[in-house]
Order: structure tokens, then sequence, then C-alpha cells
């Protein structure tokens, strides 16, 4: 009998399946986050145990230090084909975007950079709808036209899982196989599977990450989880959101849905 | 937690109160963050309203400025029951994919209809989609019931509709409750202002929504999504639509009809060997045999065979920019599987000779080559398809039936023997062109010419046809289309053995040979007889076009009905002066080079 577990991971395999089929060449965008850890594991359970294209960490130069620990252990280890470019400085920015934003959205330029020098068809990333409700509204195949940016009025028909339309020329297509997971069934899942994560989220002297972003714009809060355990039953009981401590979510009403439109994850 | 969260769809005519609703149901039942409570009422005061529990969902600033929900979004509650995903599907015309893109994804559907204006075609439109969409059980909720003073009588008379609404739907409509959504009445509580409901609340009948049945226990079925290496095995890849599958068990291929066995299971960060797995699972397995297996193939049940066929008759949501006519060519996606397919036939949900936009049909689209399928009704994802015009999503479709499912038809005489014995290939000639233009007499001339030589060789023509097997059709457009089908179908069936077929039809339209040519394939061949109207009038053998000219025959094509010159014929003959010797010499002379005719015996 399929736990509900079972079922997640399988629709996310076959998502996976589906993109590598269709679109090449393609890459998966590893922020060192939890969710991409697991999406990581899903990709590798998909492609009989190596991921048969690159994977990409959009680096700020900002990141914490575990995290780039993590990121060169688990690269070796896992067999990962890295790409690790440098995202383009802030100056290159909209200026007219909120200071916190603005920081953020050199991730952006970073993915409009990398369709252009590596000519991806297709980028994995492992958003979820129950993190920001500008997220909720995402396709699982979510085309971005020549640019980068996302039409959010205009969002394709969306059937079944499946996506049979064709992409326009200089556009590519953003593939969400985690768009269907909570941030709780994300720990479930890590935990049964053991699956490695950064240490920051785990609490050290009564605080934790929830949301783990770049330093500077990503506040912790307060925790006492120090297993995998604790960390589901805090999440149980919060009723604060998960991306409370993302400082550029929260520095005007339509701020993350700017940063989503050009490009952001 | 270890069933899934149960997904809803909430579906409505716009400004009906479907995200307040939602809005409110999120809040009643404490799922709503702190955050989120708060930037709802701050969103709400910024401008100038009382608290609106929609902008908890309508998140982009075109939702919140206009008060409109433009693309279905999710959200998530819990009872005590059990888990809840629920789709908020806009209910504005405009935003017609974005709703089936929600509810496509759901089990169950809460329709939300305003007390005071009542059902409208939206919500009829919608109940429509929601069928055929897969979805059986819908509550349906009474809203707005303070704004008619709690009064029963209102509520009574709209629900006769509402139950009227799911017959004709064919939808099981589980309670309709009197309900306000935005003072929360009959929501999580009882209401105190309706004393005269004895039904259950919202949270109540949403927790009595019955759980779809299991897929594991459905025929196996698995659509291949791919094929990868590991080692010497060639793994099948996809995931199980339907039943289980354990290593030694026997499975039949599809298009192909091969059998195999289950060798090994392919599974990484697995400590044990998997030996089974059940829908809905994702596998990678290998064949004890090197058979030929490629994406959009089908591996199922040996004892329970999919089913196959090329003419499918099934009832579509038509998205499409252009409106649905007979002869429109579109691709089905049915799995992983794409077919090249035409519609043949409109049966209903056809105004002026189309389909239009943001509508609900029936028809049967005819396809190239064989469709691997499951009806409808039996829950397979085989037994829908996605439609595809011009490299977008144009539609969505349940398959009913196939007109002429086919069970692996075989014949005890081959297509070579038939060759070798008549001398030449069978092919279609399609001579089209102005009513006097000709055809006829040079269809009938060639004949003589070819059977002279030895060739199987026969004519059809309109007058012909009309005397019986077309006897009950018209001259309308629609009525023409379907003459043609028939001629089509009767020129595959004689061509396939081996004889040259010559067509002489008007077949006026463009999207009327487009028709003929996808229903017979390669052995098609279209040729102009290529008269003016002019020189067909001055002709006028049968003196229609007298009558056409002085109104007496009405749809009479090149006088008071279209015309569609072919842009591309295979051939064009007697245009201008030339004469019948001529023309015929021509035609039979192309009609050999096509079906490799021996050289003239004579």
């Amino acid at each position: 009998m399929a736990t509900d577990l079972d079922i997640l991971e399988s629709r996310s395999i076959y998502i996976l399946r589906e993109a590598f089929q269709k679109f090449r060449p393609l890459a998966l965008l590893w922020s060192l986050g939890k969710d991409s850890n697991a999406l990581i594991w899903l990709a590798k359970k998909a492609f009989l145990g190596r991921i048969p294209f690159p994977v990409m960490h959009l680096d700020t130069g900002l990141e914490f230090p575990e995290v780039y620990a993590f990121r060169d252990r688990y690269a070796e280890e896992w067999g990962l084909d890295l790409i690790a470019d440098p995202c383009p400085p802030i100056e290159a920015v909209d200026p007219t975007l909120p200071p916190d934003a603005r920081i953020a959205a050199r991730k952006s330029l970073g993915v409009t950079e990398a369709v252009s020098r590596y000519g991806f068809k297709a980028l994995i990333a492992g958003i979820r709808r129950d993190e920001q409700a500008t997220r909720a509204k995402e396709r699982v195949f979510s085309p971005r036209l020549p640019g980068n940016t996302w039409d959010f009025r205009a969002q394709p028909t969306e059937l079944w899982d499946t996506y049979p339309a064709e992409l326009a020329p200089n556009a590519h297509v953003r593939v969400h196989p985690l768009l269907h997971w909570t941030e709780i069934d994300i720990w479930r899942y890590l935990k049964r599977e053991s699956v490695p994560i950064v240490p920051l989220y785990f609490a050290r002297d009564g605080r934790r990450f929830r949301s783990l972003g770049e330093i500077g714009i990503t506040k912790p809060i307060d925790s006492r989880a120090t297993s995998v355990d604790d960390i589901i039953a805090e999440l149980q009981m919060t009723r604060a959101d998960e991306r409370a401590g993302r400082t550029m979510d929260h520095e005007s009403e339509d701020a993350f849905e700017r940063l989503r439109v050009s490009g952001y994850l | 937690m270890s069933t899934p969260a149960f997904p809803i769809v909430i579906v409505g005519h716009v400004d009906h109160g479907k995200s307040t609703l939602i809005g409110r149901l999120l809040h009643d039942t404490g799922t709503l963050s702190e955050a989120r409570v708060s930037e709802v009422k701050k969103v709400s005061a910024r401008r100038g309203v009382a608290v609106e529990w929609s902008f908890a969902l309508d998140a982009l600033q075109l939702e919140r400025d206009q008060a409109i929900t433009v693309d279905s979004t999710q959200a998530r509650f819990r009872t005590s029951l059990r888990d809840y995903v629920i789709v908020d599907a806009p209910g504005h015309e405009e935003f017609l994919r974005n709703m089936i893109t929600g509810a496509a994804q759901a089990e169950a559907a809460v329709m939300v209809i305003d007390i005071i204006h009542g059902i409208t075609p939206q919500t009829r439109r919608h109940a429509l989609v929601l069928n055929l969409l897969g979805i059986r059980q819908m509550i349906v909720v009474v809203n707005k019931i303070d704004s008619a003073d709690f009064d029963e009588k209102a509520f009574t008379r709209l629900e006769a509709e509402i139950t009227a609404l799911g017959r004709e739907a064919n939808i099981d409509i589980t309670t309709t409750i009197p309900l306000s959504a935005r003072h929360g009445d009959n929501l999580a509580d009882h209401s105190a202002r309706t004393p005269w409901w004895r039904g259950p609340t919202l949270i109540e009948a949403i927790d009595r929504f019955q759980p779809p049945p299991a897929a594991a226990d459905r025929p196996f079925r698995l659509a291949v999504q791919d094929v990868y290496r590991s080692g010497a095995d060639r793994v099948v890849v996809g995931r199980i639509d339907g039943g289980r599958l354990t290593v030694g068990d026997t499975v039949t291929l599809w298009p192909s009809g091969r059998t195999a066995r289950i060798k090994s299971f392919h599974a990484s960060n697995s400590a044990t060997p998997v030996i089974a797995a059940a829908a809905p699972q994702s596998v990678a397995f290998a064949l004890d045999q090197d058979l030929f297996v490629e994406r959009g193939h089908v591996v199922a049940s040996a004892t329970a065979p999919p089913r196959r066929g090329r003419s499918l008759r099934v009832r579509l949501v038509w998205l499409g920019r252009t409106p649905l006519t007979v002869g429109y060519r579109l691709r089905m996606v049915v799995g992983t599987a794409q077919a090249d397919v035409v519609a043949s036939r409109i049966h209903h949900g056809i105004e002026s000779g189309a389909v239009a936009g943001n509508t609900v049909a029936e028809a049967t689209f005819t396809a190239a080559n064989d469709v691997v399928f499951d009806s409808f009704v039996d829950g397979s994802t085989l037994g829908r398809g996605i439609l595809v015009d011009g490299g977008e999503v144009a539609g969505g479709c349940a398959i009913m039936s196939s007109d002429a499912a086919m069970s692996g038809a075989t014949t005890t005489v081959g297509a070579d023997e038939r060759r070798l014995r008549n001398g030449h290939a069978g092919a279609v000639f399609w001579l089209t062109g102005l009513s006097g233009a000709g055809k006829t007499t040079l269809a009938r001339a060639a004949e003589r010419v070819l059977f002279d030589r030895g060739a199987q060789v026969m004519v059809v023509d309109g007058d012909l046809m009309r005397g019986g097997l077309t006897a009950d059709l018209g001259f309308d457009n629609d009525s023409r289309t379907e003459n043609i089908r028939r001629v089509a179908e009767v020129a595959k069936l004689m061509t396939s053995n081996g004889v040259i077929v010559l067509a002489a039809l008007i077949s006026p339209l463009a999207s009327q040979r487009e028709l003929a040519r996808h229903i017979i394939g390669p052995a098609f061949h279209e040729v102009l007889v290529d008269a003016d109207v002019e020189t067909c009038a001055a002709r006028d053998v049968k003196g229609h076009y007298a009558k056409a000219k002085a109104g007496e025959l009405k749809d009479f094509t090149g006088i008071s009905a279209t015309w569609e010159r072919p842009a591309q014929p295979d051939l064009i003959v007697g245009a201008g002066q030339e004469s019948v010797d001529n023309s015929t010499q021509r035609l039979v002379d192309y009609i050999a080079s096509i079906a490799a005719l021996h050289a003239a015996a004579a």
C-alpha cells in the first residue's frame, strides 16, 4: 500500500522524467536548502542513481560558510555535475526594487545569464505551493518568456501533469516537481530517506533557520528543535509563515510578486 | 498522516463568492498563519474595504485591485477527519483555462451559487466541465443567504433548479447548503439565523465526500515515459496508472500486442530489492525479452487489455483561439502517446457549424494511426486526451468509445499478394471541381482505359453515392462533409484491397478534402478538374446553373455556396480549353505512375 510520501515521491519522479525526456539541455537548480536537497534525492531515484544533467548553484558569494562546505562535500559524494558560476553584481539589478529584494534579484540575473550561456531549455526548481501565495499559482511546467519573465496573466492550460506545449524560441520552462509538497512533507521525507541537510536548520543557542537564504537578508527563528523530529513537531504547532525570515518578501505588498515576474524562483 | 490530502475544487460564477468562502474556511479552521491574517487585514484597510478574506488567496496585485481571481491557486486545511487541498478556480469566463487547470487536480467540487443571481450559463458550463474532468461528487453552496434575509422559500426554489442541473451534468450533488461566506453562517457551525436548516454545515458535508476508488484495484496500465540503459538492460520507466506489478508477471505491450514478463525492478536508494509495485508509483523495470519499446507505448495487463481505434468519440472542452470545425486538424495526447487527428464529426455543442471557444461539445476524431485507450468511465488516465493546436493546449477530452475499435484486424490475403495479382497498387484519385466541370466524364473515360489495361478500377461519384449510401443527407456544409466522410471511408476500404478508386465529388471546402486525405492517408491524391464557373454555367448539362441563378436551387457551389479551389492539387486537368481526350490521357498517365501500373499491354 503506497503511503502519502510514496505518492508525493512518485509524482515528482514522473515530472522529473518528463522534463528530461522533453527538454535538452536542462539543469537542476540547487540552492542547498532542504527542498532542493529533497529534489536532488528524487532526481537520483528517477534516473537510477545518477543525475544525467548539470546541477546549478546560483552563487551570490553571500551564502553561509556551512552552505559552501555542504555543497563541496555532497557535490562529490553524490557525483553531481556542478555548475557554480557567480551571479552578476548588485549594480546590474533594477534599482527601483526595495534594497533586500535587490540582493535577492541577483539570482534572477544569474538564471538569465546561465540560460543564455548554456542554452538551457528547462530549469528544475524546488519551489512549493504552500510556501508563498504567488508560488501557489504556479504551473508544474511554467514557461518563461525570452528575458526570463513570468507572464502570470497567460499561464498555459495544464491538464493532468502533461506538458505537450511547444516552447517559443529563446524561452525556457521552469519545472516544479515539488509544487504539491508541503513543508512538513519535505521534513518527513528527509527523515524517512535519511537525506543530509545543512546543519543551520537545527537550533543552536535557541535559534535556527527555517528558510535558508543569503547572509544579511535571512533571519533565524527562535527554536529548540535540534532534530528532524523536533522540527516536525514544531511545524505542527506553529502559525508563523515559513518565509517570515526572508526579509525581501516583506518590504512591500508586491515585493515578492515583482521578484517572481522578473525571473526569481 | 499516511493518506494524501483530499483535493477539492471550488467553482462558480465570478462574484458569487468563491475566494471569500475559501478565505473564511481557512480562517474558521485556524489554518491561516498570523502573518497572513494580519496581511489580509492590512491589505483590506489599505483598499478601504471591510476584512476581505479573498485576499488570503488572491495574491496578485491585479487580483486584489480588481477583486477577481485570475488564476487558480491552492491552499490547505484540516478537519478532525482528514487533510484537504482546496483549489480556488477562477469564475470569469475568460479564465476558463485556469479553472480547468485547477479542477483537473480535484476529486470533488464545491460549487458556489449566489442566491440572488441563481444559476448562470457559467454555472452550467462549470458543471459540464467538471463532469468531463472526471469529478463525480459536488456540494452546492447557496451563498449570500443573508442578502435574501435567510429565507427558506428562496433557498428551496433554487435548490430545485440545482437538482435539475446535477442531473443534466451527470454529477452527484451530495448536499445543497444555505450559507453566508462573509459571515460564516453554516460554514463551520450551524447558524442560528437559519433555524429551518437541518442539513450539515459545509465542513461536515466536505467530510462526507467519498475517497476515490483505489487505482491499484484497476487492471494494470503503464504509459511508457522513456527507456533508459542500465548495464546490459533496457529499462522501461513510467508511472503505474492502474493495478499492480510483480516480478514474473506477464504483460502485453501495445500497440504491438507482444507479451513479455517482468524480469526485475531497478530501484536506487533502496536497501532491499523491490519485487512489486502498485499504482500510482513511478517504476523502472526490465523485461525478459528484448522487445522494441519506446515512449508512447502502453504496458498493460495481459488479461484485461486496453482498446485500440482510429475513430474516437469524445466529450471535450474547447479552449482554442479559433472555433473547432469539422476537418480541423489537431494533435491528441493520450497517456504519453501522441496522434494526429482530424475532427470528423461534431455531434453536440455546435453553433453555426463550429464549436466556439470555452464551450463543451461532443465530437468524433479520426486518427492517422491506432490510438491505444481506455473508456473514460473506467477511471484510467488512458481515457482522457489533451488536444494540442499550433503548439498550445486547446482543450481536453474524455474518450467515450471508438466507432470501430479494432481487435487486431487481420486478413488472410496480404497487400503484397493483391498487388502482385492486380499488377498495380491501390490508390484513390479524388477529383474535385465545380458542378459541370467534367469530373464524372473524365473519371468514366479513365476507368475505361485503365480497365482495358487490366486494372482493378472503379468510380464513385456524388450521384451514385446519394442514390443509396448517403441518401439520408442534404446539401448544407455539414451534410456535404458527412457525405465526403462516408465516400472516403468506402474509398479507403476499396483501395486497401488493391483497387484504384476514382472519386468524383464537388467537395467544395478545403477542410472536406483534408478530411478525405486524412481518412485515406498516403493513398490519397487530389486532382483538380479546373473548369471555371463561366464555362460550367455555359455547359449547364443538368440545368442546375440556370435554377441556381434564378434562386430556385439553394446552396449551389460557385453560385450561392462557397467554392474553395485547391491551393496545391497533385494534378490539374481540364483547365481552359483542354479536350476531354487530352485530359483523360494525362489523368491515366498520372494514375499509372502512382499505382505503378505495368506498361500498357495494348
